[in-house]
């Protein structure tokens, strides 16, 4: 307050009262400060603008192309929605790739995403060792997925691999090839993409039950609801704003799994995914570039959804 | 809070009789210590088979007691015709600086847009919001082109050993450049740690700011010396978990960088397969070191790590 009134008093004495108000925050910065200001937040959001936005709308207008990203890009180059048709219709890879993704999805949400809320509701309550728990099942999140890749190829690998040894199916001749067989490589590698995921939403859940009134919790508990009505009855419901996170940090993580996938078997024979498609088909192998943009556009409708969603939910706190 | 509700009432007893066991809690630790013993299973089984021979494992099997002792061979190898130092080094050139000028970039706009009640703060922040969710392969085909016709000066280099690190570019281009993957790290990175900072920031009353004003501070050295040290905890978190995030990074080296040797650790251990890694051991091996920095990290810094993450999360 006294500070309110001294900005007041030093910068706009004779000032009417209201004006003086509404100017007051803006009246103390001089001219160079506003520069510096605008340089502060200018550049970094410059750079974001040029290098996130500026290529993301570049690869709506590209995916109407056929540029192959060498030479001028023309009028000629124009061919409407060819690209789209071609990808829902001939591209016999695109498909395939949208279902993985899908399921990548529905087994992260469904398999992974509730075994993480289920051990960060065990850990919540007060039993011993439980910061010892947490740690453990917190660790694979911070390896690389390339590594975590590696660290299951162990696992699995055919002849050499622990699962086929383990189950003897090395010595009875029953091997399994958990990569390579592509009716269940994609099972294979999302286990290990659970497994660092468990840890990731066991932590962010920790975090918002910690921050749920107990008073809420005895309460449920004296008028005899038992801990599995409490938790889906009073805990979850106030959670909802995590809850948003978690749903949606599911489904940004599924669309932009890529590196295990990719260090496996560059993302063939099973393994396909929508990320995998656009570096493949642009990048490493056809310089589609056009083509490849339309498959980035199916990518980036759908990765709005859960975006918009967050933001929505977020930044109405921000504000 | 909760224990403190839970145990209060037990204090006042005079003796403390012995607890007794429940079965659910049995049941529920029992639950843990598989679960526990299933989620360091794959980790424990990688350093096993990383410490023993090739002609060990593949005369006993990988399932076998070791014949000849746990060694550190595999590492050796691995460490001195894997080129590991120089992939360590490429890893530091790239995520110190990306580190710092992340949090730099990220604070001074999170002070602008939270110290200040400006019309456009809520847009802003949610261009970096949003940019930073956005998959990365949505963007790549423009950014590559881009990265393949930005002309950049060249300063020279800093050579050590076989390797040279080229001060901006050698080629006269972001593309295959240290500077170029410093650059898509640091402004992707920003929107994360930008809408975080924000959420704390917030949490800092404006009037630190007007008072500074008011003693003629500008406003550079208020963002400098007043709210950064403020912000210290905050900070500190986003820089554990920024470390990470670059460090684990696979997508922009492997697209964004041509020449093998100036790949950071994680993705030049994706060209080393099928050249290098002949067998399981060798890759245990190159695995364990990859993440054996983050795992000091996580080890040491813990709670760093896991309030950068909540940072972002609970606030919202």
């Amino acid at each position: 307050m006294t500070t309110r009134t001294a900005a007041r008093a030093v910068k706009t004495p004779e000032a009417g009262a209201l004006v003086a108000q509404r100017r007051r925050r803006y009246s103390l910065l001089t001219r160079h400060d506003k520069l510096l200001l605008a340089l502060m937040v200018g550049l970094p959001l410059a750079l974001d603008l040029i290098l996130v936005w500026g290529p993301t709308l570049a690869s709506i207008g590209l995916s109407f192309t056929n540029w192959d990203g060498i030479g001028n890009l023309t009028v000629k180059n124009f061919v409407g929605l060819k690209n789209y048709q071609f990808m829902f219709t001939g591209y016999t890879l695109f498909w395939p790739a949208f279902q993985h993704n899908v399921i990548w999805l529905l087994w992260l949400t469904f398999v992974a995403t509730p075994l993480g809320i289920l051990f960060a509701v065990l850990l919540d309550r007060d039993i011993r060792g439980s910061r010892i728990y947490q740690s453990v099942f917190f660790l694979p999140v911070v390896l690389a997925l390339v590594v975590v890749g590696f660290i299951w190829t162990l696992q699995y690998t055919p002849t050499d691999g622990f699962i086929n040894n383990a189950f003897g199916l090395v010595k009875s001749g029953n091997i399994i090839d958990w990569l390579g067989n592509p009716r269940i490589n994609l099972y294979a590698i999302l286990v290990a993409a659970s497994w660092r995921h468990i840890g990731y939403v066991m932590i962010l859940y920790l975090a918002g039950l910690k921050s749920v009134d107990p008073s809420l919790r005895e309460a449920a508990r004296v008028d005899g609801a038992t801990e599995v009505q409490t938790f889906f009855n009073v805990v979850l419901p106030v959670m909802a704003p995590i809850n948003v996170v978690i749903v949606v940090v599911t489904a940004i993580e599924s669309l932009r799994a890529f590196d295990i996938a990719f260090i496996i078997n560059q993302g063939k024979n099973g393994l396909e995914l929508l990320s995998i498609l656009i570096t493949n088909n642009s990048i490493s192998e056809a310089s589609l570039v056009g083509f490849g943009s339309a498959i980035a556009v199916v990518l980036l409708l759908i990765s709005l959804v859960p975006i918009v969603a967050f933001l929505s939910r977020v930044m109405r706190t921000l504000a | 809070m909760s224990t403190a509700v839970a145990t209060a009432p037990a204090r006042p007893r005079p003796r403390p009789r012995p607890r007794r066991v429940r079965p659910a809690r049995v049941i529920l630790h029992g639950f843990l210590i598989f679960m526990v013993v299933a989620w360091l299973f794959p980790l424990a089984w990688a350093i096993f088979t990383s410490l023993r021979t090739y002609g060990d494992t593949a005369l006993h099997g990988y399932i076998s007691w070791p014949a000849n002792g746990l060694t550190l061979v595999n590492y050796q190898t691995f460490w001195t015709q894997g080129n590991v130092p120089y992939y360590y080094l490429n890893t530091l050139v790239i995520v110190i600086p990306g580190v710092i000028l992340t949090l730099l970039m990220a604070s001074m706009v999170a002070f602008c847009c939270t110290q200040f009640s400006w019309r456009f703060n809520l847009i802003v922040l949610m261009i970096f919001t949003a940019g930073n969710l956005l998959p990365p392969q949505v963007i790549i085909v423009p950014l590559y082109w881009m990265y393949l016709h930005t002309p950049i000066a060249m300063l020279g280099s800093i050579d050590i050993g076989n390797f040279s690190f080229a001060l901006f570019s050698d080629n006269n281009l972001l593309y295959d450049q240290y500077i170029g993957i410093i650059l898509i790290h640091v402004v992707f990175q920003t929107g994360f740690a930008t809408f975080v900072l924000s959420n704390y920031m917030k949490t800092i009353t404006k009037e630190i700011t007007e008072s500074a004003l008011v003693d003629g501070a500008n406003v550079l050295r208020i963002w400098w010396s007043v709210i950064l040290p403020l912000c210290r905890p905050a900070l500190a978190a986003m820089a554990t978990l920024l470390f990470t995030f670059i460090y684990n990074d696979f997508f922009w080296a492997l697209i964004l960088i041509s020449h093998g040797n100036k790949r950071p650790i994680t993705s030049a251990l994706n060209n080393m397969q099928g050249e290098f890694f002949t067998n399981n051991n060798l890759i245990a091996a190159g695995a364990m070191l990859a993440c054996i920095p983050p795992i000091i990290v996580y080890v040491l810094l813990q709670k760093q790590f896991v309030a950068g993450l909540t940072l972002g999360s609970t606030k919202g």
